[in-house]
């Protein structure tokens, strides 16, 4: 399989008051790992539960209960460091991260500080056709949620909902390589990509299932690149963390108020403090949480309750060999086998149903005619009802029963389109709904030519006028597909206006 | 007949099988012992309608001749054990009116083997004590006392509610805790026997944890037979507790042979401190030659690094409880300060933790935050951490040598008086476990068993340190200097 090939993207520049500035951005996304448990417990981690029923004791750390690992979140990250072609560490361990809170019982968190489970990987960010940015990921851990805390139900009260108390995260923390507010939305879509044809997060954003902490900070041009070649940070400008985005829009339009604000200050002769900030979408801004001086002092140490957490080189082959075709592969593999065009093979390739989808279509029929009716019709009448492919009422054998009709020219392109109406809103065979309600193309010459010599004898002076203009002809052409039912084969048609008109 | 509460397990085990005693007998003798014991101050909260519910089970069970090894037998339970439906406070005030809705593994394990529980036992709070002074419920207090001198002496910490009630004959046997000596050296100071065993033996869950990697569990009995008896019924592999052993319990009781011909038995030099009383050096003597009568080759060793054991333990165990502790904050359950007008989430968490927490407690709470802070770590935790290891590998060292079993005094001095130390210096109680905290932090198992008395009279201890894993060694190392040291003294009865 060929790989497709890719220029890095130019770095966002934003031009000051005085000078021109680029961006440097690091994320940490943290993303919920699909899995029925969670991660210390037995607890169910299905969202929408009654509050405080999906809690064993141990979320609520009654006293003297002790967390168990769940294998199959171990599993899941493993998956998911493999899926960025990252390093898995045999031998992780899980630490302290200690701090109160009314939702978080036990007081810490228990994550992955010292020893993370997954290591060095990358993803390559896709910014258009032939354009992609390749983001280092330095690290993958494992890590317990936290609860819900609820401040507007009562006025002197808070709730605490520990439903995703302890579900699992995976904290996947990036190499601060991405340049720009739309490469930061377009590494986190990829990334969700990733997790979701891994089946290792789901990727929902609305539920916070999956979030992110952006780091920004700006340089002059020229930096960053020094930044690179040493992997010196001092090279870079002092950054500030953005806490817990979980919308692509808010991400792009908070790493952009960020840049101006630190920029400004810094033109102003200020410095910038290295502080954790919100993004206010109301107010689309960013506001200081709390300082470097106010930080938490986390005091992590290893948890004592959990050994340190070995697994094997064959159960991590396993999981390997059992990975799924990844988008990446699938979209070189769609345009090395289909002759797709990157953009398409892209669309296409979004996720992984999609890709299914399309490829049931295509299978044994002309592969760019699946995707054009893929893309183009079923995409465009699914979205207008707002669905996804999941839930489209039009099987991958029933388009590819329409395009079947097309490419023996049984129909025509546009009757192929009220076709896919009919099956979309009715159901049926289309070669069967085809026959029944006489959508055939008429191929037939004789009978194309007898309705076309009644029009003519009918028409006298259009035919004149058409000899004089042949754009006329088109006329004529109109007339016979609206006598046929719009069922005569145009190109016949068409042949036989210019044979009778002249030309 | 009289007296049922003042046998031993295995005594009482054979009299139930034969039909001479009934659990029910027995568990009232120990129940109205209990009721004329309240100076004690040992049991905080009794459960004798479980206890005559399980007695009257155990007595059906064995009438149908399915009696397993603890079937009848009425003990106590530490109350730093989970028990379900019964308070369990840790003897701290933050817990407050705390009634689990599940039973620790150890507990459950007891009941298992037919166990009947008499209620819950005494102790420092939160394990964090040497002389069951800090206890919301009030000090326990020794059964022993100095000849004729009636002041009252601490039974040790922190399991002196255990230790009380055993040497007392309320109950047969009591489950103990021990992170630092909390079994060890309460039952040196009460004349019984204790056995902290292998870190990993005894699940951890459902007790209150202190120092997660240095608490286990253990029995505080009459005698070795019995130690060997409980502790069999209490431990094996809980997949509850990931760091529970996933190894077969062997049968410990068979193992006690008292031949320990050949045992090598290891003298280490760094364990002579200065200004250990006489006395404590003449028992080690002692000891050393009764173990030697009996057969073993005596060795002088070298654990080099056990001056840095009780500085690291009070950095790692105190890091550790820091942790531990954060969950009672007021929030689910416990005590919860009444908060004043404008008071947010910090102040419920700063009053409630004042209110709720003791002074030892909120001390080590706040040494645990110091040495885990940024810009601290490395020189107290890390450095802690190293030094652990060192001291394991001391150990690891000296079994590589051929080593079986180490003797060492229990405790540098017999029972002191409660309230003695009201005034000192903290770490001249933690001066206590110098003896005990390095077995914690190796994982290892080790025994006091009971071996002289001092010139007041007052009970004294000697320590057996053995092999991970090897319990069952171990125990027959203590039944040989058991039997030699024929240590059968009983406090004379004051309460």
């Amino acid at each position: 399989m060929l790989d497709l090939t890719y220029e890095t993207p130019k770095p966002k520049v934003i031009a000051g008051a005085k000078h021109d500035w680029e961006l440097v951005i690091g994320m940490e996304v943290h993303a919920q790992v699909s899995s029925n448990a969670k991660l210390f417990s037995g607890a169910s981690t299905k969202f929408g539960a009654e509050p405080n029923a999906n809690v064993a004791f141990v979320d609520a750390a009654m006293p003297g209960m002790l967390p168990v690992i769940n294998e199959f979140c171990v599993e899941q990250a493993v998956r998911t460091g493999l899926g960025l072609n990252a390093e898995i560490h045999l031998k992780s361990a899980f630490d302290r991260k200690n701090y109160f809170y009314p939702d978080l019982p036990q007081g810490y968190q228990i994550s992955q500080l010292y020893h993370p489970i997954v290591g060095e990987g990358e993803i390559l960010v896709d910014m258009g056709p032939g354009v992609a940015r390749k983001v280092r990921i330095e690290r993958i851990h494992l890590e317990q949620d936290a609860g819900k805390s609820i401040h507007d139900m009562d006025p002197n009260m808070s709730f605490v909902d520990l439903n995703r108390t302890g579900v699992a995260l995976m904290e996947i923390v990036s190499r601060p390589d991405i340049r720009g507010p739309e490469e930061a939305a377009a590494y986190v879509t990829k990334l969700r990509q990733i997790l979701r044809y891994l089946g290792t997060c789901d990727g929902n954003m609305q539920n916070g299932n999956l979030r992110a902490d952006v780091n920004v900070s700006v340089c002059r041009p020229g930096q960053y690149e020094k930044y690179m070649e040493t992997q010196d940070f001092s090279h870079l400008g002092t950054r500030c963390e953005i806490k817990n985005m979980n919308s692509m829009r808010f991400i792009q339009a908070a790493i952009e108020y960020e840049a101006r604000r630190q920029i400004a200050i810094v033109e102003a002769g200020g410095s910038v403090d290295q502080e954790t900030r919100l993004y206010d979408p109301d107010k689309n801004e960013t506001r200081s949480m709390r300082s470097k001086e106010e930080a938490h002092d986390y005091r992590y140490f290893p948890c004592p309750d959990l050994l340190p957490l070995e697994i094997e080189q064959a159960w991590v082959d396993d999981i390997k060999a059992s990975l799924p075709e990844l988008p990446d592969q699938k979209k070189a593999r769609f345009v090395n086998d289909f002759g797709l065009s990157e953009y398409d093979a892209s669309v296409l390739t979004a996720d992984a149903e999609s890709a299914a989808y399309f490829e049931a279509v295509a299978d044994g029929r002309d592969g760019k005619l699946a995707a054009n009716w893929v893309i183009n019709e079923l995409f465009g009448r699914l979205k207008k009802e707002d669905h996804d492919i999941t839930e489209s009422p039009v099987s991958p054998a029933q388009l590819g029963g329409i395009i079947e009709l097309i490419s023996a020219e049984t129909i025509s392109g546009k009757i192929a389109k009220d076709l896919f109406e009919i099956v979309y809103t009715e159901g049926g065979d289309p070669a069967q709904i085809v026959e029944e309600r006489g959508m055939k193309q008429v191929t037939d010459t004789g009978a194309i030519e007898a309705a076309l010599d009644q029009i003519i004898a009918d028409n006298p002076a259009q035919v004149e006028k058409a000899k004089v203009n042949p754009k006329l002809a088109g006329w004529f052409v109109g007339q016979v597909m609206k006598a046929t039912g719009g069922k005569a084969n145009p190109k016949a048609v068409n042949d036989l206006v210019q044979q009778k008109l002249g030309g | 007949m009289s007296d049922l509460n003042k046998l031993t397990l295995a005594d009482a085990r054979d009299k139930l099988r034969d039909g001479s005693v009934t659990s029910v007998e027995l568990t009232e003798a120990c129940l109205s012992e209990i009721e004329k014991a309240g100076a004690l101050n040992a049991f905080v909260h009794k459960t004798p309608e479980i206890a005559m519910e399980q007695a009257k089970a155990a007595d059906a069970r064995i009438a149908q001749g399915d009696a397993p090894a603890m079937c009848g037998l009425p003990v106590g339970i530490k109350d730093l054990f989970c028990t379900k439906g019964v308070p369990s406070q840790a003897a701290s005030g933050i817990l407050e009116g705390f009634t689990p809705e599940y039973e620790s593994t150890v507990s459950q394990n007891l009941f298992d083997a037919g166990a009947v529980m008499l209620g819950k036992l005494n102790m420092d709070e939160f394990a964090m004590g040497s002389s069951n002074e800090t206890s919301v419920y009030g000090n326990a207090v020794n059964p022993w006392r100095r000849g004729n001198d009636d002041a009252q002496l601490t039974p040790g910490g922190s399991s002196g509610g255990s230790a009380s009630a055993v040497a007392a004959d309320l109950c047969l046997a009591a489950t103990g805790t021990d992170t630092g000596g909390s079994i060890r050296q309460p039952a040196a100071f009460t004349g019984i026997t204790g056995i902290k065993p292998t870190y990993g033996r005894c699940s951890r869950w459902g007790i209150i944890a202190f120092a997660s990697s240095l608490d286990q569990a253990g029995p505080m009995t009459k005698n070795v037979r019995d130690a060997a008896i409980m502790l069999e019924a209490m431990c094996g592999h809980d997949p509850k507790d990931s760091t529970s052993a996933d190894l077969p319990v062997p049968n410990f009781e068979a193992m006690l042979t008292g031949d320990i011909r050949g045992k090598k038995i290891g003298i280490p030099r760094e364990y002579h401190m200065d200004g250990m009383p006489d006395e404590i050096d003449a028992l080690w003597a002692n000891g050393r030659e009764m173990l030697k009568d009996a057969g073993a080759e005596i060795v002088d060793i070298s654990l080099p690094h056990t001056k840095y054991a009780l500085p690291a333990y009070y950095v790692i165990a105190p890091a550790e409880a820091s942790s531990n502790l954060a969950r009672y904050d007021g929030v689910r359950y416990g005590h919860r300060a009444k908060l004043a007008q404008g008071d947010g989430i910090t102040e419920m968490y700063e009053k409630t933790r004042a209110e709720g927490f003791g002074h030892e407690v909120q001390r080590r709470v706040m040494v645990g935050t110091y040495v885990l802070s940024a810009g601290f770590y490395d020189a107290y935790y890390n450095r802690a951490r190293r030094v652990r290891a060192l001291i394991k590998k001391d150990f690891e060292d000296v079994f590589a040598q051929g080593v079986d079993a180490i003797l060492t005094p229990a405790t540098p001095s017999a029972a002191f008086g409660l309230g003695e130390m009201d005034d000192a210096d903290p770490v001249k109680m933690y001066l206590n476990d110098v003896f005990t905290v390095t077995v914690n932090l190796a994982g290892l198992p080790g025994i006091s068993v009971p071996a002289g008395l001092d010139h007041q009279g007052l009970p004294l201890g000697l320590q057996l340190i053995g092999r991970p894993w090897e319990e069952g060694d171990l125990l027959n190392t203590a039944y040989a200097l058991e039997q030699a040291a024929g240590f059968v003294a009983k406090p004379g009865k004051w309460w």
